[in-house]
């Protein structure tokens, strides 16, 4: 194994955070393509957005499975995503003044996006507005 | 005067004399930059899109008024067009993510990587064309 040989992705590190970073990639990469596209099938083309609303939501999340599915999902792609965006800023961004700046918004939008999205898909809570609703109606 | 050896770029220049629009070669990538420069393009994409989809789940917590309210933005006739370029953006990345895992982890792989890349084609085409005319169907119905 020690003529060069070509890759299709970057080289694999030898060790470190680069390791873990290029070991993560594919094997999140192999769950997302079974998560993401059957997200796609299910709420592109057998529902389309014309059918999901709010209450289509409340009940998608009625079932623990789903968030579970959807919090897996939102976790990888957003971790994934970032991690390309961080293999792209070091590719195009040279200057260490750009460099830093960029590495903040990085992992500024990991930090805050993790969070919005974790507190969309664990914390909502449906009976709140439908309780509401109901008493106002009667 | 110089009519000896013209430095050749490797088989794709050897159709180069036909004549028309066709005769325009150009530069042409090798597939290997090609589907990185693609997997690259829609990577980048995909994670745009993720950011607002964030956002517009957020609101859900809202309720169903605020919520609803803002779902006239992704039923919008562009907002459309624009999720079917990014079911085949993600399907492409899809596709192309199996490839380069196969080399990353299969020796043998490497030796097949123009195969791979057409490979890569097929495999998206299979699974986008089917998507695309139910999604044209939907949005016409």
């Amino acid at each position: 194994m020690s003529a060069p040989r070509v890759r299709a992705g970057r080289e694999r590190p030898a060790g470190g955070f680069e390791l873990y970073s290029w070991y993560f990639f594919r094997i999140s990469g192999l769950l997302l393509i079974f998560l993401a596209i059957t997200h796609v099938v299910i709420m592109h083309v057998i529902n389309t957005v014309d059918e999901i609303d709010w209450n289509f939501v409340a009940d998608r999340w009625g079932s623990p499975f789903w968030r579970a599915f959807d919090w897996l999902m939102l976790f990888l792609a957003l971790l994934h995503g970032l991690n390309g965006a961080r293999l792209a800023i070091d590719d195009y961004v040279s200057s260490r003044g750009w460099r830093v700046f960029a590495h903040s918004v990085l992992w500024s939008a990991a930090v805050i996006f993790l969070i919005i999205g974790s507190i969309a898909v664990l914390t909502f809570n449906p009976e709140a507005f439908q309780a509401a609703s109901s008493a106002m109606g009667s | 005067m110089t009519t000896g050896t013209v430095p050749t770029q490797g088989r794709d220049t050897a159709v180069a004399s036909t004549r028309g629009f066709v005769a325009y070669r150009g530069y042409r990538p090798p597939a290997g930059m090609l589907s990185w420069a693609l997997h690259r393009i829609t990577g980048l994409g995909v994670l745009l899109f993720l950011f607002l989809h964030i956002v517009d789940i957020f609101l859900v917590g809202y309720g169903p008024e605020t919520f609803n309210d803002l779902l006239f933005l992704y039923r919008h006739p562009a907002f459309r067009i624009g999720e079917i370029i990014l079911v085949a953006g993600l399907y492409y990345h899809a596709a192309n993510g199996v490839r380069i895992i196969l080399i990353d982890f299969w020796d043998q792989a490497a030796q097949y990587e123009r195969q791979l890349f057409y490979a890569v084609i097929a495999v998206f085409l299979a699974g986008f064309i089917p998507t695309a005319i139910l999604m044209v169907r939907a949005i016409l119905t």
